[in-house]
């Protein structure tokens, strides 16, 4: 594309197929002890 | 819904639904003011008109074009699937669980929310038997979850070192039996790391965290000890030699910025400076009476250092400095799955704390607001209404939140925050949203700087 250049596919929705495990670490357990933030954690299961 | 918005150069398109980011030229940016969620195969003749008075008609049509081929692919303008998921969320098994195992601290940092260590509560440590009872309450309430998280927090954790290394040999001593990997974090202030703790912190946590506010005027201003000194000069050796002998493993240096550091891209520099390359900052959490608390005015100075920060840790890249700020990670290609990002946090669902007399609380801002206890381990009893009514939070029971561009990366905030400065869970802390979305936007054109279009 000439006058678009896009950085990612649709991300949220191809979670659906296969997320959900809730294996994932728990958002408090990292840096973020009074600005929670969900966006930045990983999601182990569906790396590997 | 799309969110759009221009930074450093950037022209930059978030498609809320998708997750998907475009970086597009002025025209397309412009021609986005023109087009809705029912996007039509050719430019309308107003959309033209319009346009027509800065580009070419052949520019107009090419762009539209590809505007529209993105729209067909569900990436612009996409729907919202999410809605009639968010209303079957219900309750799940607790994973997580934040121990309190000091209410006691040998730091007094004049913004702590633990009420300078003791929650308010009363100084008091944790006992091994309350430890053990917590550990065997976690794995009666997780059902199948496998992976469980424990977070040695206070107060300081290493007030009470022999609980936590006892808690840890407990824990592991139950994995086999019961099909669990029980995962360890501990935060500490650093003054009590000795050689020992170090290399138990080294060989035993998951992660760790590592408080410092900065420079050594900054830190040493509200993170003082008992007999009123700063810290700074302890800690900084201690946290370096840990860094030195921690190899791979995570960890987190993470400081509070106040009104008095709204320059805090120096103290961030300055950490990394110090041989810290994984580095949390965040913005003090207070009643706006206080001196140093962050208010309604100060936002736009901290907008323009949150720029100045993205912009630094860019340039710092291209030398080869690889540092990381914690709230400007986003994994664009993967991250957190929908349904995660829906539930948020799982405060008070898949996630409590308990206090060093057993009581159960949400989580770890929770503990002391006495009409948000749960229950008490060594009592055995655990309210399922209240573990209820944290399943239903999520960004669509919200009302800020489930019209809010931000909401699948926020995840609707903290609970403790809202309820503590907006007076109720499902009502959105505004302060602490406006902040959130702006580093999002500082993230996202992070991302897009790394291939300039």
């Amino acid at each position: 594309m000439k006058h678009i250049r896009t950085l990612n596919k649709s991300v949220l929705k191809e979670s659906l197929k296969n997320g959900g495990c809730g294996e994932c670490q728990t958002s408090c357990q990292s840096a973020c002890k009074t600005s929670c933030t969900v966006a930045n954690q990983k999601c182990e299961n569906r790396s590997k | 819904m799309i969110h759009k918005y221009k930074l450093s150069g950037y022209n930059i398109v978030l498609d809320v639904n998708s997750g998907s980011v475009h970086v597009v030229d002025d025209l397309a940016y412009d021609m986005l003011d023109f087009l809705d969620k029912n996007v039509k195969e050719m430019p309308d003749e107003t959309l033209i008109d319009h346009l027509r008075q800065k580009y070419s008609l052949t520019e107009i049509n090419e762009t539209h074009c590809e505007l529209y081929e993105l729209y067909k692919n569900g990436e612009l303008f996409s729907k919202d699937f999410y809605a009639p998921l968010a209303k079957n969320i219900g309750v799940s098994p607790i994973k997580a669980m934040c121990l309190n195992i000091s209410h006691d601290c040998n730091l007094r940092c004049e913004y702590c929310f633990a009420s300078k260590g003791d929650f308010g509560t009363g100084r008091e440590l944790m006992s091994l038997d309350v430890a053990k009872k917590a550990i065997d309450f976690l794995i009666k309430h997780s059902s199948s979850r496998k992976n469980l998280e424990v977070d040695f927090f206070g107060g300081e954790p290493f007030m009470n070192f022999e609980v936590v290394k006892e808690t840890v040999k407990y824990a592991r001593s139950l994995q086999d039996k019961f099909d669990k990997n029980f995962r360890f974090t501990i935060t500490t202030n650093g003054l009590l790391l000795t050689d020992d703790k170090i290399d138990f912190i080294n060989k035993e946590m998951d992660n760790v965290v590592l408080s410092l506010d900065g420079r050594k005027e900054i830190n040493d201003r509200l993170r003082l000890t008992t007999n009123g000194k700063g810290c700074y000069d302890i800690i900084v050796p201690n946290y370096q030699k840990l860094i030195k002998d921690r190899g791979e493993k995570d960890y987190y240096v993470r400081g509070t910025f106040t009104k008095y550091n709204l320059d805090f891209t120096n103290d961030v520099l300055h950490m990394n400076s110090l041989g810290f390359d994984q580095i949390s900052i965040e913005p003090v959490v207070s009643e706006e009476r206080l001196d140093y608390s962050i208010k309604e005015d100060d936002i736009d100075t901290v907008f323009k250092e949150y720029e100045k920060l993205a912009l630094e840790l860019i340039e710092q890249r291209k030398k080869g400095n690889n540092f990381n700020f914690f709230h400007f990670m986003l994994d664009l290609n993967q991250g957190p799955c929908a349904i995660k990002r829906l539930k948020g946090c799982g405060c008070g669902n898949e996630y409590i704390s308990i206090t060093p007399n057993g009581d159960i609380f949400p989580c770890h801002q929770f503990v002391g607001k006495s009409d948000w206890k749960m229950g008490n381990v060594n009592a055995g009893n655990f309210n399922n209404d209240i573990k209820d009514y944290f399943a239903k939070a999520n960004i669509y029971s919200k009302e800020d939140c489930k019209d809010c561009w931000a909401k699948f990366y926020c995840s609707g905030g903290c609970n403790a925050n809202n309820l503590q400065y907006a007076g109720n869970v499902l009502k959105s802390h505004k302060l602490a949203c406006e902040l959130e979305k702006k580093r999002l936007e500082c993230a996202i054109m992070i991302k897009a700087s790394r291939k300039k279009h």
